[in-house]
This record gives structure tokens, sequence and C-alpha cells, in this order.
């Protein structure tokens, strides 16, 4: 294989065996559960479990761009969807274990719950801007929105991520060093884009004298 | 009391509720005094490894017929902090905690400072058998077979004076054997505390075991405080220090979160965390939650405490 340009069918082989990774959280939950493993308490253990991942795979999108630019494999890039994907997955469940299993589809109190508790709002937030994105992920949508608009409405990734942490942050009790971690990761995340942006900036305008004023 | 000490239990080995609620059927049977090795005869399941089992306890009063919460999450589900923040950390790394000897001081506003050691808090008063539920300030709630006597049988000893309207407790402050302090999660000691009619009340119960057995370090060793209607945190565990005092004493969650965790925290329905609601509960084992109720269900026996008093103030 070469490793700087796989060819298309390399590629797809590497996504179908991403694919399954990616399933390894989800069925290691399941195995738990199986086997009656999680605890004494297994809602907030699935719960916690999915909810974490949501946040692993929304980093680990994140991660794709920053990579790409350090390594100069650019083919990473065509994996990025399916682990956009998979964070709305692991989302989605875990906003399911909260409808079904931690609130039973009591819909007067879930509808007082987003509203009234914070870290409830944002997660929810999150999760509903997330939606947007997996529905345009397809080629087809990349293409009737047009390039720029669908890059500008898949930075929303960067304010749900924020709100993916924050929702952490304000849920524990008082234990902070979890979210804090994720606080920082994401930092950093972010940061990288944030530095190479303003480096831009000052090329262009070094490049143009007139744009100075 | 007499005290026996079991011998070649296997810690895997747990006792189910059901199991426990027909211990008695099973001494009858086997016709011996000693739970342990009527157990052992039988082949049954025994309870955690080198526990001490306590023999004649009273059945004590306040029961409930509630399904127990079984011994494994009891004692695999636990909020210590000086062991770590997760649940499960307490029962993984309590064991470094040494009970004895164990001394608790009784001090501040009373006629006789003394100083007790854990054997004579054990003989104190006969110990009872009391089943409560505990509602945690989380969200959760267990059914709890402890062993204890009541707190105001301690107190009496010492006498206290007229200035004394409050009562502080304090927990070990001990980084060796405790892992968890080395983290400033908190402000180490852990204090609790209750004003004087709360803690004299008789549902107020010095814990010494749980299941019939010696409490396992991760639950609070040697004693620990219970206050059934109140939240699970206000029940300080592994306590070396008792004092009087005139003023509300300042507890370690309030220091922590003074907006989240008031001195009072009596279990209620309609006064929310600041970050959730304490509306329901989920049962330990069960599938759906159920209504919190007012007191944690003990209003009929604590209610008068707090007549005309603004509950959401005091929360």
């Amino acid at each position: 294989m070469n490793f700087r340009q796989p060819a298309a069918r390399q590629i797809a082989a590497l996504k179908i065996v991403l694919f399954l990774l990616c399933l390894i959280p989800l069925a290691h939950l399941l195995l738990n559960a199986w086997r009656d493993e999680l605890g004494a308490n297994p809602i907030e253990f699935i719960t916690r479990a999915l909810g974490t991942w949501t946040l692993n795979f929304l980093l680990i999108t994140l991660l794709v761009t920053p990579l790409r630019h350090v390594t100069g494999l650019h083919w990473l890039l065509r994996l990025r969807r399916m682990l956009g994907l998979y964070a709305f997955f692991y989302g989605f469940l875990h906003l399911l274990t909260y409808l079904w299993l931690d609130q039973f589809f009591e819909w007067s109190a879930i509808a007082k719950d987003i509203v009234k508790r914070p870290f409830i709002t944002v997660g929810f937030a999150a999760i509903v801007l997330m939606t947007p994105l997996a529905i345009t992920s397809t080629k087809g949508m990349m293409k009737r929105l047009g390039g720029r608009k669908w890059t500008r409405l898949h930075r929303s990734i960067y304010a749900i991520a924020i709100l993916g942490v924050v929702h952490y942050w304000w849920l524990v009790k008082k234990d902070i060093t979890q979210p804090l971690l994720y606080a920082v990761l994401l930092g950093i995340l972010l940061g990288y884009r944030a530095l190479r942006l303003a480096r831009e900036k000052q090329r262009q305008l070094a490049a143009d004298p007139n744009a100075r004023s | 009391m007499l005290i026996k000490r079991a011998s070649d239990i296997a810690p895997s080995e747990i006792t189910s509720s059901a199991l426990f609620h027909r211990r008695r059927e099973f001494i009858k049977l086997a016709g011996l005094g000693s739970i342990a090795g009527a157990a052992g005869m039988l082949g049954l399941p025994h309870t955690a490894s080198a526990a001490t089992r306590f023999a004649d306890l009273r059945k004590g009063p306040y029961g409930t017929d509630e399904k127990l919460t079984p011994l494994k999450d009891v004692t695999t589900y636990n909020n210590f902090y000086e062991f770590g923040t997760d649940k499960a950390s307490p029962a993984q790394s309590a064991h470094t905690l040494k009970t004895r000897p164990w001394t608790v001081s009784i001090e501040g506003l009373v006629k006789t400072p003394r100083q007790f050691g854990i054997e004579d808090i054990l003989k104190l008063a006969p110990l009872e058998e009391r089943l409560y539920r505990m509602r945690c300030v989380e969200g959760w709630s267990m059914v709890i077979p402890w062993v204890g006597f009541p707190l105001a049988t301690l107190l009496k000893q010492v006498e206290p004076l007229g200035g004394a309207k409050y009562v502080e407790f304090t927990t070990l402050d001990d980084a060796r054997m405790m892992p968890g302090i080395r983290s400033s999660v908190l402000n180490w000691p852990y204090r609790e505390g209750l004003r004087l009619d709360e803690a004299m009340h008789p549902l107020t119960i010095m814990a010494v075991g749980l299941y019939g057995e010696e409490l396992p370090n991760q639950n609070g060793a040697p004693l620990r405080l219970v206050v059934p209607w109140k939240y699970g945190f206000k029940g300080i565990k592994s306590i070396v220090k008792i004092r009087f005092v005139t003023f509300e004493p300042e507890t370690a969650w309030m220091r922590a979160a003074p907006s989240e965790y008031g001195f009072y925290s009596n279990v209620n329905p309609q006064v929310d965390h600041p970050r959730w609601s304490q509306a329901s509960e989920r049962r330990i084992g069960d599938f759906l939650k159920r209504k919190t109720l007012m007191f944690n269900g003990y209003a009929d026996q604590v209610g008068q405490l707090y007549t005309g008093m603004d509950m959401k103030k005091y929360f």
C-alpha cells in the first residue's frame, strides 16, 4: 500500500476497518449489559459511556485536519465524514437513553428539564445542531448546498464541541478532572485552527502591500 | 455483646437479600447460634470476607417492607471521596483503612469531654437492625439494613451544656490510609453537622454495620452517621470527632459549593438542586424512576422539627 497516496480500493478497505472499529465501544457496552456488568446503576453507566464516546468522536473528528496538516496525509480527510457521523450516532443513542431509560418518554418532564437545567439545555442544543450536519453529509447534499455554504454550515461543529464539553462540565458534582481534560484537548484542537488562521491572514497581508493602510 | 469471627469465606460470595431474609430459618434448621457456622455447614453463600457478624440483633423501629438493595450494590456503589470520586473506587481502595485501634473524641460544650474506643462504643447500647431508605442528592436511592444504635445514646454519655445547639462531626483525615485526600476535590477533613434536636431524634443512628455484619470500610467503618430523612452525604463516614457547638457548623459540602448544598439538606422533592431536579429518584435495581417523598418518607417522624421553617431558604 502506498501510504502517501493509497488507491481507491485501499481507501475503501480502510473505511470498512474504521467502520468496524468505531462500533467497538457500542459492542463493549452491549457485551457488558449482556453479562450484567454495568454496576449498581446500569442506566447511569450506559448514559455516561455513550456521552463520553460522543465527545471522543467529536474530538477525533476535529483531529483529522491538524493531523492532515502535520503528516501531509491528505487522504485522511476522506475518513472524516464517517467519524463525524459516528459522533452523531453515539450522541443520538446518548439522547435516546436519556429520553427512554432515564425519563421514560415523559415529555412534560423532559421539556421542563431542557428549559430549566442548563447542562441539559446545552447538551440538547448540541445534538440539535449536529442533526443538520448529519443530514447534509452526503455528496448530493454537499453539491446542492455548494461548497462555501456547506463549509460554513459545517463549521458549527466547533460550537457543538464546545457545548458538549460545557454539558459535561456542568453535570459533574464536584470532581472536574475529566471535563477539564476534554476542555484542554478541545482547546488545543481549536487553538491550532485559530493560530493557523491568524498566520494565514498575516501572510496575505505581507503578500499584498496595498491591503495595509 | 458477642462478636464472633467468621472464617474461610470467599469475598466474591455474596448473600442475596432473599437469602438474608430467610437467615433465621437456616439458623433454626441448623440449631446453631452462629450464623456464620450454620451458613458454612449448609454451604450457603456468604457475605464479604473476614467481616464480623453481629449476634442477637434486635429488630429496631421504623422498619419498611420495601425490597432491600442487594449487598453487592450497597458495597460497590459508594460516594466516599477520601477513596476517590468514582463510585467504584471506595470498594477497590478502602482496604487501606485501618479501623482498629479507633478512637472517637467527644468534645466542645460538654460537661465531661471524653475519648471512646470503638470497643466501648459497641458496648454502649444493644445493637439494632434498622431498615432505612437512603436517598442520595444525585438522584438515586437504596434500602439498607443498617446495624447501629441511636446517636442520642452516645451523646448523652457526655452531658451537653446549655449553650450546645449544634453537633459537628469530623471524618478521619489520614492521607496514608485515604488516597483520595491527596486530591483537593473537597476541603479535608470531611465535616458534617446536625442541629441538636436532629441529632437527638430517635431516627438518627450511629451505624456500625450493615446486613448483619461489621461495616465494610467503603461504607464508613468503623462507625458512621445515618440520618434517613436527609440526603446521603449528611451520613458522615469513619467518624473520629464529635463536637458540641453554639453556632451552625460549616460542612464540607457547604464549603465546596454553598449555593448547591445547605446545612439542612433535608430530602425534599419540591426544592431542586440548582442543577438538577429532586422530584424523582432511581431506586438502585429498579428500571423506572419513582417519586421522591418529602423527608424521604419520614415526614410523620420528623416533620415537626421544621414547623414554620422556610425549606427553600434553609435547604
